[in-house]
Protein backbone atom coordinates (compact mmCIF):
# COMPACT_ATOMS: atom_id res chain seq x y z
CA UNK A 1 0.00 0.00 0.00
CA UNK A 2 3.10 2.34 0.54
CA UNK A 3 4.39 1.41 -2.45
CA UNK A 4 1.00 2.72 -4.04
CA UNK A 5 1.11 5.52 -2.10
CA UNK A 6 4.52 6.76 -3.08
CA UNK A 7 4.32 6.12 -6.58
CA UNK A 8 0.95 8.17 -7.23
CA UNK A 9 0.30 10.49 -4.34
CA UNK A 10 0.97 13.06 -6.78
CA UNK A 11 -1.55 12.51 -9.19
CA UNK A 12 -4.14 11.21 -6.87
CA UNK A 13 -3.73 15.06 -5.08
CA UNK A 14 -3.93 17.03 -8.14
CA UNK A 15 -4.39 14.72 -11.54
CA UNK A 16 -2.49 15.43 -14.20
CA UNK A 17 -1.80 19.25 -12.94
CA UNK A 18 0.41 21.00 -14.08
CA UNK A 19 1.16 18.97 -17.48
CA UNK A 20 -2.91 18.46 -17.64
CA UNK A 21 -6.51 19.27 -16.43
CA UNK A 22 -6.59 20.17 -12.59
CA UNK A 23 -8.24 16.99 -10.87
CA UNK A 24 -7.87 14.80 -7.73
CA UNK A 25 -8.59 15.61 -4.25
CA UNK A 26 -8.13 19.00 -5.21
CA UNK A 27 -10.79 18.93 -7.76
CA UNK A 28 -12.92 17.04 -5.87
CA UNK A 29 -12.38 19.60 -2.48
CA UNK A 30 -12.87 22.84 -4.79
CA UNK A 31 -15.78 21.07 -6.63
CA UNK A 32 -17.93 20.50 -3.33
CA UNK A 33 -16.86 23.68 -2.14
CA UNK A 34 -18.25 25.80 -5.21
CA UNK A 35 -21.24 23.88 -5.20
CA UNK A 36 -21.78 24.43 -1.72
CA UNK A 37 -21.06 28.18 -1.61
CA UNK A 38 -22.92 28.88 -4.97
CA UNK A 39 -25.82 26.83 -3.62
CA UNK A 40 -26.38 28.72 -0.65
CA UNK A 41 -27.50 31.92 -2.54
CA UNK A 42 -29.66 29.92 -4.77
CA UNK A 43 -31.45 27.92 -1.88
CA UNK A 44 -31.70 31.12 0.45
CA UNK A 45 -33.77 32.35 -2.49
CA UNK A 46 -36.05 28.84 -2.76
CA UNK A 47 -36.34 28.77 0.87
CA UNK A 48 -38.13 31.81 1.09
CA UNK A 49 -40.65 31.37 -2.18
CA UNK A 50 -41.34 28.00 -0.28
CA UNK A 51 -42.38 30.18 3.32
CA UNK A 52 -43.82 33.17 0.99
CA UNK A 53 -47.24 34.55 1.35
CA UNK A 54 -47.82 35.09 -2.36
CA UNK A 55 -49.24 31.36 -4.04
CA UNK A 56 -48.07 32.22 -7.11
CA UNK A 57 -44.54 32.07 -5.79
CA UNK A 58 -44.86 29.16 -3.42
CA UNK A 59 -46.64 26.79 -5.19
CA UNK A 60 -44.35 26.48 -7.90
CA UNK A 61 -41.37 26.46 -5.93
CA UNK A 62 -42.38 23.68 -4.10
CA UNK A 63 -43.32 21.39 -7.10
CA UNK A 64 -40.29 21.93 -8.00
CA UNK A 65 -38.50 21.20 -4.88
CA UNK A 66 -40.69 18.06 -4.42
CA UNK A 67 -39.61 16.94 -8.02
CA UNK A 68 -36.38 17.12 -7.86
CA UNK A 69 -36.09 15.56 -4.26
CA UNK A 70 -38.15 12.73 -5.60
CA UNK A 71 -35.08 12.54 -9.01
CA UNK A 72 -31.95 10.92 -8.37
CA UNK A 73 -28.74 13.06 -8.30
CA UNK A 74 -27.83 10.84 -11.00
CA UNK A 75 -30.61 11.76 -13.28
CA UNK A 76 -30.00 15.54 -12.86
CA UNK A 77 -26.41 15.29 -14.30
CA UNK A 78 -27.61 13.37 -16.89
CA UNK A 79 -29.88 16.03 -17.71
CA UNK A 80 -26.88 18.55 -17.64
CA UNK A 81 -25.10 16.83 -19.45
CA UNK A 82 -27.22 17.09 -22.36
CA UNK A 83 -29.25 20.22 -21.80
CA UNK A 84 -26.78 22.64 -21.02
CA UNK A 85 -24.81 22.17 -24.18
CA UNK A 86 -28.27 23.26 -26.73
CA UNK A 87 -28.45 25.93 -24.12
CA UNK A 88 -25.12 27.21 -24.29
CA UNK A 89 -24.18 26.78 -27.96
CA UNK A 90 -20.96 24.92 -27.05
CA UNK A 91 -19.85 22.05 -25.90
CA UNK A 92 -19.91 22.03 -22.07
CA UNK A 93 -16.70 21.12 -19.72
CA UNK A 94 -17.30 18.08 -17.29
CA UNK A 95 -16.75 20.57 -14.38
CA UNK A 96 -19.24 22.91 -15.12
CA UNK A 97 -21.39 20.46 -16.23
CA UNK A 98 -21.27 18.96 -12.58
CA UNK A 99 -21.05 22.01 -11.07
CA UNK A 100 -24.57 23.25 -12.45
CA UNK A 101 -26.24 19.58 -11.39
CA UNK A 102 -24.93 20.22 -8.15
CA UNK A 103 -25.44 23.60 -7.19
CA UNK A 104 -29.28 22.86 -8.91
CA UNK A 105 -29.42 19.82 -7.07
CA UNK A 106 -28.30 21.10 -3.50
CA UNK A 107 -30.43 24.40 -3.65
CA UNK A 108 -33.35 22.19 -3.51
CA UNK A 109 -31.74 20.89 -0.09
CA UNK A 110 -30.71 23.94 1.31
CA UNK A 111 -34.29 25.28 0.25
CA UNK A 112 -36.04 23.12 3.30
CA UNK A 113 -32.93 23.93 5.67
CA UNK A 114 -33.60 27.10 5.49
CA UNK A 115 -37.17 26.86 5.38
CA UNK A 116 -37.23 24.84 8.64
CA UNK A 117 -35.31 26.73 9.71
CA UNK A 118 -37.36 30.32 9.42
CA UNK A 119 -40.45 28.16 10.49
CA UNK A 120 -38.41 27.40 13.69
CA UNK A 121 -38.02 30.75 14.51
CA UNK A 122 -41.16 31.99 16.53
CA UNK A 123 -44.13 33.66 14.29
CA UNK A 124 -44.12 36.48 17.28
CA UNK A 125 -40.67 37.90 15.82
CA UNK A 126 -42.22 38.72 12.65
CA UNK A 127 -45.02 40.19 13.82
CA UNK A 128 -43.24 42.42 16.60
CA UNK A 129 -40.96 43.32 13.58
CA UNK A 130 -43.33 44.27 11.13
CA UNK A 131 -45.30 46.50 13.75
CA UNK A 132 -41.87 47.97 14.35
CA UNK A 133 -42.46 49.44 11.15
CA UNK A 134 -39.69 47.50 9.36
CA UNK A 135 -41.19 46.12 5.53
CA UNK A 136 -41.32 42.27 4.81
CA UNK A 137 -38.19 42.53 3.44
CA UNK A 138 -36.61 43.91 6.15
CA UNK A 139 -37.68 41.75 8.88
CA UNK A 140 -36.51 38.66 7.19
CA UNK A 141 -33.12 40.43 6.31
CA UNK A 142 -32.47 41.60 10.04
CA UNK A 143 -34.69 40.21 12.48
CA UNK A 144 -35.33 36.25 10.97
CA UNK A 145 -32.70 35.48 9.00
CA UNK A 146 -29.48 36.09 11.16
CA UNK A 147 -31.66 34.18 13.89
CA UNK A 148 -32.58 30.73 11.39
CA UNK A 149 -28.63 31.08 10.33
CA UNK A 150 -27.69 29.65 13.67
CA UNK A 151 -30.53 27.11 13.57
CA UNK A 152 -29.03 26.02 10.36
CA UNK A 153 -25.41 25.85 10.69
CA UNK A 154 -25.48 22.44 11.70
CA UNK A 155 -27.44 21.23 8.71
CA UNK A 156 -25.53 23.08 6.13
CA UNK A 157 -22.19 21.61 7.76
CA UNK A 158 -23.99 18.17 6.95
CA UNK A 159 -24.88 19.54 3.57
CA UNK A 160 -21.42 20.07 2.73
CA UNK A 161 -20.67 16.82 3.39
CA UNK A 162 -23.52 15.46 1.12
CA UNK A 163 -22.28 17.63 -1.65
CA UNK A 164 -18.16 16.27 -0.96
CA UNK A 165 -19.74 12.38 -1.89
CA UNK A 166 -21.73 13.65 -4.15
CA UNK A 167 -18.85 15.20 -6.33
CA UNK A 168 -18.12 11.71 -6.56
CA UNK A 169 -20.67 10.82 -9.06
CA UNK A 170 -18.40 12.96 -11.47
CA UNK A 171 -16.98 9.56 -12.06
CA UNK A 172 -20.00 9.21 -14.30
CA UNK A 173 -19.53 11.27 -16.83
CA UNK A 174 -15.60 11.44 -17.20
CA UNK A 175 -14.66 14.32 -14.53
CA UNK A 176 -11.34 13.57 -13.43
CA UNK A 177 -11.90 13.91 -9.34
CA UNK A 178 -10.44 11.65 -6.75
CA UNK A 179 -12.62 8.29 -7.53
CA UNK A 180 -12.20 8.91 -11.25
CA UNK A 181 -8.20 9.04 -10.45
CA UNK A 182 -8.09 5.91 -7.81
CA UNK A 183 -10.08 4.29 -10.55
CA UNK A 184 -7.41 5.25 -12.96
CA UNK A 185 -5.02 4.49 -10.60
CA UNK A 186 -6.67 1.02 -9.97
CA UNK A 187 -6.68 -0.18 -14.12
CA UNK A 188 -3.00 0.84 -14.34
CA UNK A 189 -1.91 -1.46 -11.21
CA UNK A 190 -4.88 -4.05 -12.10
CA UNK A 191 -3.89 -6.27 -9.45
CA UNK A 192 -4.25 -4.13 -6.40
CA UNK A 193 -7.76 -2.85 -6.29
CA UNK A 194 -7.96 -3.74 -2.10
CA UNK A 195 -5.08 -0.85 -1.52
CA UNK A 196 -6.53 1.46 -3.89
CA UNK A 197 -9.90 1.75 -3.22
CA UNK A 198 -9.44 1.43 0.48
CA UNK A 199 -7.05 4.45 0.57
CA UNK A 200 -9.50 6.29 -1.32
CA UNK A 201 -12.43 5.26 1.09
CA UNK A 202 -10.51 6.25 3.98
CA UNK A 203 -9.26 10.04 2.34
CA UNK A 204 -13.25 10.56 2.35
CA UNK A 205 -13.54 9.22 5.60
CA UNK A 206 -11.24 11.51 6.80
CA UNK A 207 -12.47 14.54 5.36
CA UNK A 208 -16.22 13.62 5.54
CA UNK A 209 -15.68 12.48 9.34
CA UNK A 210 -13.64 15.35 10.26
CA UNK A 211 -16.40 17.66 8.99
CA UNK A 212 -19.99 15.97 10.62
CA UNK A 213 -17.77 16.01 13.63
CA UNK A 214 -17.96 19.84 13.30
CA UNK A 215 -21.18 19.66 12.26
CA UNK A 216 -21.82 17.82 15.97
CA UNK A 217 -19.96 19.94 18.06
CA UNK A 218 -21.57 22.87 16.36
CA UNK A 219 -24.84 21.18 17.34
CA UNK A 220 -24.04 20.56 20.61
CA UNK A 221 -22.77 23.80 21.15
CA UNK A 222 -26.02 25.26 19.70
CA UNK A 223 -28.53 23.82 21.91
CA UNK A 224 -26.74 24.52 25.19
CA UNK A 225 -26.47 28.39 24.48
CA UNK A 226 -30.55 28.19 22.64
CA UNK A 227 -31.86 26.94 25.98
CA UNK A 228 -31.33 29.90 27.48
CA UNK A 229 -32.95 32.11 24.85
CA UNK A 230 -36.48 32.37 24.68
CA UNK A 231 -38.89 30.69 22.27
CA UNK A 232 -42.85 30.19 21.91
CA UNK B 1 -32.74 19.60 -32.07
CA UNK B 2 -35.07 17.41 -33.65
CA UNK B 3 -38.77 16.98 -32.85
CA UNK B 4 -40.15 15.91 -28.97
CA UNK B 5 -40.83 12.23 -29.91
CA UNK B 6 -41.70 9.77 -27.31
CA UNK B 7 -42.92 7.00 -30.22
CA UNK B 8 -38.96 6.65 -31.05
CA UNK B 9 -37.59 5.06 -27.41
CA UNK B 10 -40.91 3.31 -27.36
CA UNK B 11 -40.40 1.00 -29.68
CA UNK B 12 -40.63 -3.33 -28.73
CA UNK B 13 -36.93 -3.46 -28.22
CA UNK B 14 -36.22 -0.39 -26.08
CA UNK B 15 -39.55 -0.11 -24.32
CA UNK B 16 -38.37 -3.79 -23.15
CA UNK B 17 -34.77 -2.58 -21.63
CA UNK B 18 -36.90 0.43 -19.85
CA UNK B 19 -39.10 -1.83 -18.36
CA UNK B 20 -36.66 -4.56 -17.64
CA UNK B 21 -34.45 -1.59 -15.91
CA UNK B 22 -37.62 -0.43 -13.91
CA UNK B 23 -38.33 -3.82 -12.62
CA UNK B 24 -34.51 -4.58 -11.42
CA UNK B 25 -34.02 -1.13 -9.89
CA UNK B 26 -37.81 -2.39 -7.88
CA UNK B 27 -36.35 -5.36 -6.91
CA UNK B 28 -32.86 -4.70 -6.04
CA UNK B 29 -34.69 -1.32 -3.54
CA UNK B 30 -36.71 -4.60 -2.17
CA UNK B 31 -33.90 -6.64 -1.29
CA UNK B 32 -31.98 -4.21 -0.26
CA UNK B 33 -34.69 -2.75 1.91
CA UNK B 34 -35.39 -5.97 3.98
CA UNK B 35 -31.60 -6.74 4.26
CA UNK B 36 -30.87 -3.59 5.72
CA UNK B 37 -33.69 -2.93 8.09
CA UNK B 38 -32.47 -5.85 10.49
CA UNK B 39 -29.09 -4.92 10.14
CA UNK B 40 -29.73 -1.38 10.66
CA UNK B 41 -32.03 -2.33 14.01
CA UNK B 42 -29.19 -4.61 15.34
CA UNK B 43 -26.66 -1.65 14.79
CA UNK B 44 -29.02 0.90 16.43
CA UNK B 45 -29.24 -1.34 19.72
CA UNK B 46 -25.58 -1.99 19.73
CA UNK B 47 -25.29 1.62 19.85
CA UNK B 48 -27.42 1.95 22.77
CA UNK B 49 -26.48 -0.90 24.74
CA UNK B 50 -24.61 -0.32 28.00
CA UNK B 51 -21.48 -2.45 26.63
CA UNK B 52 -19.25 -0.30 25.75
CA UNK B 53 -17.60 -2.43 23.04
CA UNK B 54 -21.10 -2.51 21.56
CA UNK B 55 -20.96 0.91 21.55
CA UNK B 56 -18.21 1.34 19.65
CA UNK B 57 -19.20 -1.20 17.28
CA UNK B 58 -21.88 0.49 16.12
CA UNK B 59 -20.33 3.76 16.19
CA UNK B 60 -17.48 2.32 14.17
CA UNK B 61 -19.80 1.21 11.53
CA UNK B 62 -22.37 3.98 10.88
CA UNK B 63 -19.58 6.58 10.64
CA UNK B 64 -17.10 4.40 8.81
CA UNK B 65 -19.98 3.38 6.39
CA UNK B 66 -21.72 7.42 6.30
CA UNK B 67 -18.88 9.10 5.71
CA UNK B 68 -18.13 7.31 2.35
CA UNK B 69 -19.49 8.17 -0.40
CA UNK B 70 -22.07 5.38 -2.27
CA UNK B 71 -20.19 5.19 -5.77
CA UNK B 72 -16.89 3.97 -3.67
CA UNK B 73 -18.54 1.36 -1.72
CA UNK B 74 -20.00 -0.09 -4.91
CA UNK B 75 -16.72 0.21 -6.55
CA UNK B 76 -14.83 -1.22 -3.78
CA UNK B 77 -17.67 -4.63 -3.88
CA UNK B 78 -16.87 -4.76 -7.51
CA UNK B 79 -13.48 -4.54 -7.83
CA UNK B 80 -12.13 -5.49 -4.37
CA UNK B 81 -14.18 -8.07 -2.57
CA UNK B 82 -13.94 -10.30 -4.92
CA UNK B 83 -10.16 -10.45 -4.64
CA UNK B 84 -10.60 -11.13 -0.88
CA UNK B 85 -13.12 -14.36 -0.99
CA UNK B 86 -11.89 -17.51 -1.80
CA UNK B 87 -11.53 -19.02 -5.24
CA UNK B 88 -14.50 -20.79 -5.28
CA UNK B 89 -16.71 -18.48 -3.94
CA UNK B 90 -15.60 -15.74 -6.27
CA UNK B 91 -16.28 -18.18 -9.20
CA UNK B 92 -19.65 -18.55 -8.45
CA UNK B 93 -20.59 -14.91 -7.73
CA UNK B 94 -19.11 -14.27 -11.32
CA UNK B 95 -21.49 -17.22 -12.63
CA UNK B 96 -24.25 -15.45 -10.49
CA UNK B 97 -25.04 -11.83 -11.27
CA UNK B 98 -22.27 -10.22 -9.70
CA UNK B 99 -23.12 -6.80 -10.55
CA UNK B 100 -26.71 -7.36 -9.18
CA UNK B 101 -25.21 -9.03 -5.61
CA UNK B 102 -22.38 -6.45 -5.38
CA UNK B 103 -25.03 -3.60 -5.80
CA UNK B 104 -27.04 -4.86 -3.53
CA UNK B 105 -24.18 -5.70 -1.04
CA UNK B 106 -22.84 -1.86 -1.19
CA UNK B 107 -26.56 -0.31 -1.11
CA UNK B 108 -27.10 -2.52 2.10
CA UNK B 109 -24.39 -1.45 4.22
CA UNK B 110 -25.02 2.23 3.04
CA UNK B 111 -28.77 1.98 3.77
CA UNK B 112 -28.67 0.23 6.87
CA UNK B 113 -26.26 2.93 8.61
CA UNK B 114 -28.57 5.63 7.34
CA UNK B 115 -31.37 4.04 8.71
CA UNK B 116 -29.51 2.88 11.69
CA UNK B 117 -29.36 6.12 12.77
CA UNK B 118 -33.19 7.30 12.36
CA UNK B 119 -34.01 4.15 14.26
CA UNK B 120 -31.54 4.99 16.93
CA UNK B 121 -32.99 8.98 17.38
CA UNK B 122 -36.54 7.61 17.29
CA UNK B 123 -35.63 5.41 20.75
CA UNK B 124 -34.07 7.38 22.41
CA UNK B 125 -36.79 9.72 21.60
CA UNK B 126 -38.96 7.81 23.91
CA UNK B 127 -37.98 8.79 27.61
CA UNK B 128 -35.48 6.98 29.35
CA UNK B 129 -37.73 6.74 32.59
CA UNK B 130 -39.56 4.69 30.26
CA UNK B 131 -36.91 2.11 30.38
CA UNK B 132 -35.72 2.03 34.12
CA UNK B 133 -39.69 1.83 34.93
CA UNK B 134 -39.59 -1.22 32.70
CA UNK B 135 -36.29 -2.72 34.16
CA UNK B 136 -37.68 -1.76 37.24
CA UNK B 137 -40.30 -4.22 36.81
CA UNK B 138 -38.23 -6.79 36.26
CA UNK B 139 -38.02 -6.84 32.53
CA UNK B 140 -34.35 -7.71 31.11
CA UNK B 141 -32.78 -5.10 28.47
CA UNK B 142 -33.89 -7.10 25.18
CA UNK B 143 -37.34 -7.44 26.82
CA UNK B 144 -38.14 -3.97 27.63
CA UNK B 145 -37.24 -2.95 24.39
CA UNK B 146 -39.32 -5.09 22.49
CA UNK B 147 -42.60 -4.76 24.95
CA UNK B 148 -42.35 -1.28 25.97
CA UNK B 149 -39.73 0.94 24.27
CA UNK B 150 -40.09 -0.60 20.60
CA UNK B 151 -44.05 -0.08 19.87
CA UNK B 152 -43.47 4.08 21.44
CA UNK B 153 -40.89 4.51 19.25
CA UNK B 154 -42.36 2.82 15.56
CA UNK B 155 -44.72 5.89 15.63
CA UNK B 156 -40.98 8.10 15.35
CA UNK B 157 -38.74 6.18 13.37
CA UNK B 158 -40.99 4.96 10.83
CA UNK B 159 -41.42 8.67 8.79
CA UNK B 160 -37.41 9.25 8.50
CA UNK B 161 -37.36 5.41 7.34
CA UNK B 162 -39.69 5.67 4.81
CA UNK B 163 -37.78 8.67 3.54
CA UNK B 164 -34.60 6.68 3.62
CA UNK B 165 -36.52 4.39 1.68
CA UNK B 166 -36.70 6.99 -0.73
CA UNK B 167 -32.99 7.69 -0.92
CA UNK B 168 -32.60 4.09 -1.14
CA UNK B 169 -34.54 3.70 -4.66
CA UNK B 170 -32.65 7.12 -5.94
CA UNK B 171 -29.44 5.50 -4.95
CA UNK B 172 -30.24 2.72 -6.50
CA UNK B 173 -29.07 4.55 -9.99
CA UNK B 174 -25.53 4.72 -8.57
CA UNK B 175 -25.34 0.77 -9.50
CA UNK B 176 -24.90 1.78 -13.10
CA UNK B 177 -21.37 2.11 -12.38
CA UNK B 178 -20.55 -1.33 -12.00
CA UNK B 179 -23.08 -2.49 -14.76
CA UNK B 180 -26.32 -3.23 -12.88
CA UNK B 181 -28.55 -3.83 -15.48
CA UNK B 182 -31.36 -1.19 -13.25
CA UNK B 183 -33.17 2.01 -14.84
CA UNK B 184 -30.29 4.32 -15.35
CA UNK B 185 -28.14 1.76 -17.15
CA UNK B 186 -30.80 0.73 -19.34
CA UNK B 187 -31.41 4.54 -20.23
CA UNK B 188 -27.99 5.14 -20.90
CA UNK B 189 -28.32 2.02 -23.05
CA UNK B 190 -31.09 3.12 -24.94
CA UNK B 191 -30.22 6.71 -25.58
CA UNK B 192 -26.65 5.20 -27.24
CA UNK B 193 -29.08 3.38 -29.11
CA UNK B 194 -31.65 5.65 -30.16
CA UNK B 195 -29.29 9.15 -29.64
CA UNK B 196 -32.71 9.79 -28.53
CA UNK B 197 -31.18 11.42 -24.81
CA UNK B 198 -34.04 13.84 -24.27
CA UNK B 199 -36.91 11.76 -24.72
CA UNK B 200 -35.17 8.86 -23.00
CA UNK B 201 -34.24 10.98 -19.98
CA UNK B 202 -37.65 12.14 -19.55
CA UNK B 203 -39.41 8.90 -19.52
CA UNK B 204 -36.40 7.95 -17.30
CA UNK B 205 -37.18 10.90 -14.99
CA UNK B 206 -41.08 10.12 -14.99
CA UNK B 207 -40.35 6.49 -13.59
CA UNK B 208 -38.12 7.34 -11.23
CA UNK B 209 -40.90 9.93 -9.88
CA UNK B 210 -43.84 8.19 -9.96
CA UNK B 211 -41.85 5.80 -7.48
CA UNK B 212 -40.50 8.49 -5.31
CA UNK B 213 -43.90 10.05 -5.27
CA UNK B 214 -45.50 7.11 -4.05
CA UNK B 215 -42.90 7.09 -1.27
CA UNK B 216 -43.53 10.88 -0.43
CA UNK B 217 -47.28 9.90 -0.36
CA UNK B 218 -46.84 7.03 2.00
CA UNK B 219 -44.81 9.25 4.64
CA UNK B 220 -47.45 12.02 4.70
CA UNK B 221 -50.23 9.70 4.96
CA UNK B 222 -48.46 7.73 8.41
CA UNK B 223 -48.15 10.66 10.23
CA UNK B 224 -51.63 11.80 9.18
CA UNK B 225 -52.97 8.25 10.29
CA UNK B 226 -50.20 7.72 12.99
CA UNK B 227 -48.98 10.97 14.79
CA UNK B 228 -46.50 10.77 17.78
CA UNK B 229 -48.37 10.63 20.59
CA UNK B 230 -46.76 12.96 23.20
CA UNK B 231 -47.29 12.26 26.83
Amino acid sequence: MIDIIDTYWLYFLVGQYPDGPLGGLVLTILLGFSALVLALPFGVLLGLARVSERRWLRWPVTALVYIVRGTPLLMVIFWAYFFLPSVTGHKTEQFSTMLTALVFFNGMYIAEIVRAGIQGIARGQMECARSLGLSYVQAMRYVILPQAARNMLPSLVNQFVTTLKETSLGYIIGLAEVSFIANQINIQLLTRPVAVFSTLALVYFVLCFGLSRLAYYLEVRHSRTAAGTARS
Amino acid sequence: MPHFDLAAVLTDEFRGWLISGFLLSLELTLIVWLLALPLATFTALCRLSSLAPARWVGFALVEGIRNIPLLVHLLFWYFAVPELLPESIRAWLYEHNAEFICAAGGLTLYTAAFMAEDIRSGIRAVPITQLEAARALGFGFLASMRRIVLPQAVRIIVPPLISQSLNLWKNTSVATVIGTAELMYQAQRVETASFRGVETFTLTTLAYLSVSLIITALAVWFQRRYPVRTA
